[in-house]
């Protein structure tokens, strides 16, 4: 299966063709914690090409069940076998966690479904959004969203790389403590390697490291984001100043909360780059931007994939 | 006659002390200071980045030695002292303690702010798996009450930490704050507890003393008082005053005492003392690595670092955040600018 696609198709307000036909591609959503509930909250809202058919977990007293219910959406305790069991579903959201989407990859995979990977098990490669939006370098029924503190630190790496080689680029990545959740304190460790190496994988850094800190200050601070580049020659201060500020408007196209703190800071061959981000407080409070940039991104990854599948149906099936 | 209690002397002059010298070690400096301790009775040192395995960066400033090299440097001047090296998860990674083992390091400090012990689970497992004696760090104690450092304690101890250390990051505790958490951790947790001082308030050694009284039976020292701020308990200093209260330290006093002025000293670049900067960090309870990049930004920007210090005080910013150094100074010389456009 590829996800390798043209141009995109038009769809009505309500994710409908001309003719009433529903276009919107059915999707599930593995996971029923923080994560798993805001963005079945951001598809419920937002998402014109997909369709939520199911919310599906292990615990049947979870309040992102509850939720679930209460829009109507169809849920589901019996996690993936849940998934597996309807043919319909065609892209699924996994925000369950590393160790059990090593289990869910190769299932989905032979069930003809495609996962969008939230958690680091970086099963297929990764997949930032703002620097890829249709997902034209990536073939894969498995896409991985890399880390909160890479989508937000990666686009501005790439802002820098795309006018001028970087030789060496560091992230710093401030959480709040109160989003960060035990699945990130518990891969502490794969989260800060997952980081650097989508900064040198996507971001084009020659080199990269990644720092994360959780702030335990109440009221929550901002998530916020350093991202230092050293250049491999002497910039031009306007062209990177003019990349990194367009690409923060890329980024904001799909997490409307993400915004620069100050111009670029340029100190010989250093720059550095400070980003904040809010969240769109859809389930999760505003101060977690950390969580909203991560369902924010698997939302347009998501789809993007949709997408390409209404034009293969469009190009296989005839026009409609 | 009552046998003496013994209390552990750790010595970071090659870990916390490199902050002073903006991680400028060179491999051999880092034997000759390493010989020097052995030869004073240490029995441990820690040798690593000021900020731990991996924290040679731009964030916290590039190390002369990779901490392989650092760690090199030391193994081949050590034959009895062990080697412990320090990692904060988030900064240091899985693959750096490894290579530290490797290198005969065979202490790990595993350190995190002092609410969030549950990010050093992951490296003090497998720190216990290779076989390191684990001892956890809760850094910027001063910042939460007694209650919640022994919670935090308890968590370390539950993932296998052999020692528990009440951090005073900041040097912003008082003597009586360090006695309450300490007493605390003793009475709470079933293994030993540790102390870490910075002299910024100029309560280093009161502050140690506080803790040993309290039951402390592991606590930190660097040479001549170096290490981050107004710098650490000076060993030999400590040496000095344990052994006339009757401790065993295990610590050759003239021989520290050498070490500190013969091999230590010619290496300093500033004198060790309590300037109007570090004061500031113990007045407004900010870790003290910070005070060296402060001085930086506010020397860029034509500031008071006092002004910075004071602002990132009071935003609760904790260990690591270096980067707010920056977004501080700027958004004070921000609002300089505004002020002088209104005038």
């Amino acid at each position: 299966m590829s996800l390798r696609g043209g141009r995109s198709r038009e769809t009505g307000a309500d994710g409908k063709g001309k003719d009433g036909e529903n276009l919107a591609v059915k999707v599930a959503i593995l996971g029923t914690g923080n994560i798993g509930t805001d963005l079945l909250i951001k598809i419920q809202r937002k998402s014109r090409l997909l369709q939520a058919a199911l919310f599906a977990g292990v615990d049947p007293a979870s309040e992102g069940i509850a939720r679930a219910r209460e829009m109507g959406v169809p849920t589901s305790t019996r996690s993936i076998d849940a998934v597996l069991d309807d043919p319909e579903i065609r892209i699924v959201f996994d925000a369950t966690s590393a160790s059990a989407h090593m289990k869910h990859a190769p299932l989905l995979r032979a069930a003809g479904k495609t996962a969008v990977d939230l958690t680091p098990a970086a099963v297929g490669p990764y997949v930032v959004p703002a620097v890829d939006p249709e997902l034209e370098g990536v073939c894969e029924p498995n896409v991985n969203m890399v880390t909160c503190g890479g989508q937000a630190t990666i686009p501005m790496v790439f802002a820098v790389s795309r006018v001028a080689p970087v030789a060496y680029a560091e992230t710093v990545t401030t959480i709040p403590s109160r989003s960060a959740g035990p699945g990130t304190r518990a891969n502490i460790d794969e989260f800060t390697v997952t980081t650097a190496r989508g900064a040198q994988m996507i971001g084009r850094a020659k080199k990269a490291k990644a720092i994360i800190i959780l702030n335990p200050a109440d009221p929550p601070i901002l998530n916020r984001h350093t991202i230092y580049t050293v250049l491999e020659e002497e910039p031009d201060r306007e062209a990177v100043a003019a990349s990194v500020t367009a690409m923060v408007e890329t980024v904001r196209r799909y997490v409307p909360g993400y915004r620069l703190k100050y111009p670029p800071v340029f100190d010989d061959r250093k720059v550095t780059v400070m980003v904040e981000v809010e969240g769109a407080g859809d389930f999760l409070p505003k101060y977690a931007g950390n969580l909203d940039i991560m369902t924010c991104a698997a939302l347009a990854a998501g789809e993007a994939i949709a997408r390409r599948m209404g034009e293969e149906k469009a190009e296989g099936g005839g026009r409609a | 006659m009552s046998e003496k209690r013994r209390i552990r002397v750790i010595d970071t002059t090659l870990r916390d002390g490199s902050h002073s010298l903006s991680h400028q070690y060179g491999a051999q400096d880092i034997g000759r200071v390493a010989a020097a301790l052995e030869r004073a009775g240490l029995d441990t040192i820690e040798v690593s980045h000021g900020d731990g395995l991996g924290g040679s960066s731009i964030q916290y400033g590039f190390g002369k030695l990779t901490d392989q090299e650092a760690l090199r440097a030391a193994r081949a001047a050590l034959h009895r002292t062990r080697l412990a090296v320090l990692l904060l998860p988030g900064i240091g990674v899985k693959e750096d303690l490894e290579m530290a083992y490797h290198e005969g390091a065979r202490v790990a400090r595993i350190a995190t702010h002092v609410t969030e012990a549950d990010i050093s689970a992951q490296h003090m497992a497998l720190a216990k798996e290779i076989g390191m004696e684990v001892i956890g760090f809760l850094m910027l104690a001063h910042m939460e009450p007694p209650a919640k450092v022994l919670e935090q304690a308890k968590l370390m101890e539950s993932y296998g930490a052999d020692v528990v250390y009440v951090v005073d990051s900041a040097g912003a505790m008082l003597p009586d704050d360090a006695r309450r958490k300490v007493s605390l951790l003793r009475e709470g947790l079933a293994v030993a507890v540790g102390f870490h001082a910075h002299n910024n308030l100029g309560l280093a050694i009161g502050n140690t003393l506080a803790a040993i009284e309290e039951g402390a039976t592991v606590v930190d020292g660097c040479l001549a008082g170096l290490g981050a701020g107004a710098g650490n308990t000076p060993t030999e200093v400590l040496a000095a005053v344990l052994d006339r209260l009757g401790y065993e330290t295990g610590i050759d006093l003239w021989a520290v005492m050498d070490a500190a002025e013969d091999v230590l000293r010619p290496l300093m670049p500033r004198p060790q003392v309590i300037d109007k900067a570090a004061l500031s960090l113990g007045y407004a309870g900010v870790y003290s690595s910070f005070m060296l990049h402060t001085h930086r930004a506010a020397g860029k920007l034509g500031l008071d670092p006092r002004d910075i210090l004071v602002e990132l005080g009071r935003r609760r910013v904790v260990g690591g955040q270096e980067d707010m150094i920056m977004d501080v100074a700027l958004q004070l010389a921000e609002k300089r600018a505004k002020a002088k456009g209104v005038l």
